[in-house]
């Protein structure tokens, strides 16, 4: 290993440690945004306003997260010229911060919607909603976790494991939905606190979805392929 | 974890990580190319296919044997007493090493531009005029000169001052001038040594984009130094790398997507990440 490390030229190691700095910089983040979409969700449940104004002022601390990683990218490639794994891996966290901002976002979205409810109670026990929403952070956990290893096998197995989970989050998704739907059904002065939880229910399934976009980085990170969802497009022609 | 960075810097690249056409014809092809001076092996083994009209880096720390591998396609080692040059290498249907072969026809055939700029202490005409001449044109030579240097992207510079020394210009002006000297006689392939490496931003920039024009009618083999220039002028990069025993040898040849983008050899990772050279 030694001799490894004799022939890493000096100005290189300066980037590995920029390259790790990055990577603390996005999983600091991951944090805020776990931690924000948690708050959201468990002030919804608790009509707690002030909690949800809390998640609120703290989505600028998320945003500014995302700048800082930006800058970071940018300053590394202009610096830098990054070639290979390292150009992919700065792509990558480049994409990624972006994702996190708007699971940030969607969070921040909870919280604004939980403040026009006001004091009422939910329509219903919020049961499923907080489920999708655990579901939904343990996929963004594991995304992270698929672009931290940068190990190809990892990624493609944790893929596989996370579109299943997704399935399952949108099958939750369509109950959750079709509950709202007959409760409006039932009575239509139903109909505005449903809209509330609906929209609260998509904000979180969105957190879902931005979840698989952070695997299919971390699989162009780990692989060099380029995918999103179904899509896959092939190398330059020869 | 990983393999020891020595081991594996004195292997050549497996068979899958160096590209081969299969449905393009190349314009040359090399075998098993090895190269020894005084006895000592400088390259080994090299096999690589150059497509017609391409453009195609050769790259690797400094030592790998990439001028070498370079001037063994137009037999520019015939003229080192001490190289000993072993395998083929195809042109035109023909191994270049061939005994019937004429090492100066296939200098005119296959060009080269070396890393200084180098024109004979002659005017810019006749530095162009040189080759032509000695192939016996002497018609329509001053067509063949301006063509040349139109080709070359520096007849507007020099066009009121051909009667001048080829020294008295620019550096970046005289490397052109060299490449007007190689495209007179009309090559098929343009071997070019590092040409942009003691040249401006500017300069470089010109040689560059004279490079991506001439690859619509000439093929062009390319020694650089400077991988974000490889990944701006050439359609594919071949790797060359030595190990201990420094011996000069091809690890991956590829699209230059694969090779900057996804290396599949660990080593040309290491290299354009610039973690050795």
């Amino acid at each position: 290993m030694s001799e490894q490390k004799n022939i890493i030229p000096l100005g290189r190691q300066d980037f590995d440690r920029d390259l790790g700095k990055l990577e603390a910089e996005l999983i600091l983040m991951s944090g805020l945004v776990e931690q924000a979409i948690f708050n959201a969700l468990n002030a919804l449940k608790s009509r707690d306003i002030e909690k949800s104004q809390k998640v609120i002022d703290e989505d600028d601390n998320i945003d500014q997260a995302e700048l800082e990683i930006e800058r970071t990218c940018i300053e590394l490639i202009r610096r830098e010229a990054p070639m290979a794994g390292d150009l992919r891996r700065i792509v990558a966290s480049l994409h990624i911060a972006g994702e996190l901002e708007r699971i940030g976002d969607y969070a921040e979205g909870i919280a604004k919607i939980s403040i026009t409810m006001g004091g009422q109670p939910p329509l219903k026990e919020l049961i499923d909603i907080p489920r999708m929403g655990d579901m939904a952070v343990r996929m963004l956990k594991r995304s992270l976790e698929a672009f931290i290893s940068r190990d190809a096998d990892l990624v493609r197995t944790l893929s596989v494991e996370l579109e299943k989970e997704d399935d399952e989050v949108d099958d939750l998704y369509a109950k959750v939905q079709g509950d709202l739907l007959e409760l409006v059904k039932a009575d239509p002065e139903n109909a505005e606190p449903a809209t509330y939880l609906m929209r609260v229910a998509h904000n979180v399934e969105r957190v879902a979805d931005r979840a698989m976009n952070i695997v299919e980085r971390a699989l162009y990170q780990a692989t060099g392929e380029l995918v999103s969802g179904s899509t896959q497009i092939e190398p330059l022609a020869e | 974890m990983p393999p020891n960075q020595a081991d594996l810097l004195s292997q050549a690249g497996s068979a899958e990580n160096i590209l081969r056409f299969d449905t393009t014809e190349p314009i040359l092809e090399s075998h098993n190319l090895s190269v020894a001076y005084n006895g000592n092996t400088a390259i080994s083994d090299v096999s690589i296919q150059v497509p017609k009209n391409s453009v195609v880096s050769l790259i690797g720390p400094s030592g790998c044997g990439k001028s070498t591998l370079l001037r063994c396609f137009n037999r520019m080692n015939d003229l080192i007493a001490t190289a000993e040059v072993k395998g083929t290498v195809n042109f035109a249907g023909q191994n270049i090493y061939d005994n019937d072969i004429d090492p100066t026809e296939i200098r005119f055939r296959i060009g080269m531009v070396f890393q200084r700029p180098n024109p004979f202490p002659k005017s810019i005409y006749e530095n162009v005029a040189f080759g032509p001449r000695i192939n016996g044109i002497t018609d329509d030579l001053d067509e063949v000169v301006e063509n040349s240097l139109r080709r070359a992207a520096v007849w507007e510079e020099v066009k009121d001052r051909l009667n001048e020394s080829g020294l008295s210009v620019s550096g970046g002006q005289q490397q052109r001038i060299c490449i007007a000297r190689a495209l007179a006689v009309n090559p098929e392939i343009v071997l070019m040594d590092e040409p942009a490496s003691s040249l401006d931003p500017i300069s470089t920039q010109a040689i560059e984009q004279l490079i991506q024009e001439l690859s619509n009618e000439v093929t062009i083999i390319i020694v650089t130094h400077n991988m974000q220039q490889a990944t701006r002028i050439s359609d594919y990069a071949a790797v060359m790398m030595a190990g201990e025993e420094r011996i000069g040898r091809m690890i991956e040849y590829g699209t230059n997507e694969q090779v900057f983008g996804n290396p599949k050899d660990e080593r040309t990772e290491a290299y354009v990440t610039g973690r050795i050279g």
